[in-house]
């Protein structure tokens, strides 16, 4: 993705691995000697695409509120909302500084004083022609959206104390560093190999890490009580829907915006993207049929939400074909692993593992093997004439296995930490009058009841 | 042949539903339903910032007919779960009744071999 372009006209460190040798794309670069212009067709797609990711939080929010027991739709909606709050305000202290200033302790995490509060950005353009402001908020939407995403692993059995506790550390002791590892111009992961490790708008960053952070906090919290012989029913799948129609919408403006661009490379993302969303819907509802004989909307919107996934580390490096096979791969796999975690038994309630991580790491693995001839050739070309898929697939693995590594260690320290210092677990008598009682005072649907 | 109607609270549907199975009664109604008696603690309500107290508190509503030698059963399957704690005011009542009459639809038995 996106691209941390230098500031300095004309001194592109090293572009975007999709838009190698597309200099054009960023006019602002050869227009001006010193401080780029603003290209106003470029802002206003990118001030366009900070607000969809921003409505992807709601929609989750619906997506998770809808999955959730009458009694937890606020408990889980708020999670989503909370995030909204807590990691914004974080994002502008000090996030922004950690993902995107230069290396600090070995390139752990980014750090650039100018970023604390913003301070230094108040005049900024970036070589793209957008004002860094923009760049800057825009990526705070993928910070926010990201611990939102963990909570459906451990939704209906948590403080609301404690996930608060739980989302700052994880902000900044997790998402931070990946981001910077993966999109910033001097992060390890973005220089790996001949034209880096390709996760164009998040698939490490946001899935593979929110996944298996949400697969971890389950598997140490354990499972809701009553899980699995209990039924836990869906309040509203007609909110479900209506959130997985906002998530659709919202991922035009999650993997075109990050481009960071207005043109081909936003063009292109924005077609894969849309392509393999419906090949995992569609993939999902048949074998669905074949399966168990009925199509379900669970079933329809799990797909959209495994080929959302699994395009949006692919997104700015496949074809549309390519986009049509990994949605297929991404249902098939996910719906694997779905029947595989009714087996094992575990409790990764509205499956932030099962879709967001699995998905995520087919994605991350499996776009090597669809990127498309031009960019190969350029990574030919910055190898020094020898770059093949299999090189770019040990990049991605080691991509991979660094994040999973990387999450797994520190997210469980920061669970066991939350739990034993703040609580995080729920006590039994207050899961048992639900989340929205006992931690927020309040009821999702009053109307059900005649007061 | 009586009906037993207990009112218990919400948080506690589980627990009865569970405890009611564990002793083979597995034939049960449940409704929400709302109401008000002596129960005052832990009802109130938050809205920006105010502390409002419902009108009607929800409460569940469970309907077990049974043939006689069961009810005792069913009484002390729901007693034994219902109650927070040692019990609490609001933990609800267990209204027992004579069912004059059992009709099961589908074969049109009557009287006890229908529950």
């Amino acid at each position: 993705m996106t691209r941390r372009f230098t500031r300095t006209a004309g001194k592109i460190n090293r572009l975007f691995p999709a838009c190698l040798g597309m200099t054009a794309l960023f006019p602002a670069v050869a227009a001006a000697a010193d401080a780029p212009a603003v290209d106003s067709g470029t802002t206003a797609w990118m001030l366009m695409s900070t607000a969809l990711v921003l409505l992807m939080v709601p929609g989750l929010a619906m997506f998770y509120g809808g999955l959730v027991r009458t009694r937890n739709v606020l408990g889980t909606m708020m999670h989503s909302f909370a995030a909204m709050g807590i990691v914004g305000v974080l994002w502008v202290v000090c996030g922004y500084c950690m993902s995107f200033g230069s290396n600090m302790l070995g390139g752990w995490c980014g750090w650039n004083p100018d970023y604390l509060l913003l301070r230094g950005i108040d005049e900024t353009i970036l070589d793209a022609g957008v004002p860094e402001y923009v760049f800057a908020m825009f990526q705070g939407k993928f910070a926010i959206i990201t611990p939102a995403l963990i909570a459906g692993a451990f939704a209906e059995r948590v403080r609301f104390g404690g996930y608060c506790v739980y989302t700052i550390l994880w902000s900044l002791l997790v998402y931070n560093p990946l981001c910077h590892w993966v999109w910033a111009a001097d992060g390890f992961l973005f220089n790996m190999g001949a034209a880096g490790a390709i996760d164009f708008a998040g698939g490490t960053v946001v899935h593979i890490s929110a996944g298996i952070s949400g697969l971890v906090a389950a598997l140490y919290l354990g499972a809701r009580r009553g899980y699995p012989a209990t039924a836990m029913h869906p309040n509203s799948m007609v909110m479900t829907l209506m959130g997985a129609g906002l998530l659709w919408v919202g991922w035009f403006g999650f993997n075109a915006g990050s481009s960071v661009s207005s043109g081909l490379d936003t063009a292109r993302a924005l077609t894969v993207t849309q392509v393999a969303a419906a090949a995992g819907a569609t993939t999902w509802i048949v074998i669905e049929m074949l399966h168990l004989g009925k199509a379900t909307t669970l079933g329809l919107v799990s797909g959209i939400l495994a080929g959302l996934v699994v395009i949006t580390p692919a997104a700015g490096v496949v074809v549309p074909a390519g986009a049509l096979a990994l949605g297929i791969i991404a249902a098939l796999v996910c719906y694997a692993s779905l029947l595989l975690k009714e087996r094992l038994g575990y409790d990764d309630s509205l499956d932030a593992f099962g879709i967001h991580g699995v998905a995520g790491i087919v994605g991350a693995l499996a776009l090597t093997f669809f990127i498309r001839d031009s960019w190969m050739a350029s990574a030919v070309a910055a190898a020094g004439g020898n770059w093949g898929v299999g090189q770019q697939f040990w990049v991605q693995l080691k991509a991979v296995l660094l994040t999973v590594g990387y999450t797994t260690v520190v997210s469980l320290a920061l669970v066991v930490l939350v739990e034993k210092l703040f609580g995080f677990r729920l006590s039994e008598a207050e899961e048992m009058s639900g989340m929205d009682y006992s931690l927020h005072g309040e009821r999702g649907y009053g109307l059900i009841n005649p007061d | 042949m009586q009906l037993v109607t207990a009112i218990i609270q919400p948080d506690k549907l589980d627990a009865v539903r569970e405890s009611l199975l564990a002793a083979g009664i597995t034939r049960i109604t449940v409704s929400r339903v709302t109401g008000h008696g002596r129960h005052q603690q832990n009802i109130e309500r938050l809205y920006r910032g105010q502390k409002v107290v419902p009108n009607l508190i929800p409460k569940i509503r469970l309907d077990i007919a049974c043939n006689d030698e069961f009810v005792e059963v069913a009484v002390d399957a729901i007693l034994y779960a219902a109650k927070h704690g040692d019990g609490e005011i609001g933990d609800g009542k267990i209204f027992i009744t004579e069912l004059k009459e059992c009709i099961r639809i589908r074969t049109e038995e009557r009287g006890g071999a229908a529950i």
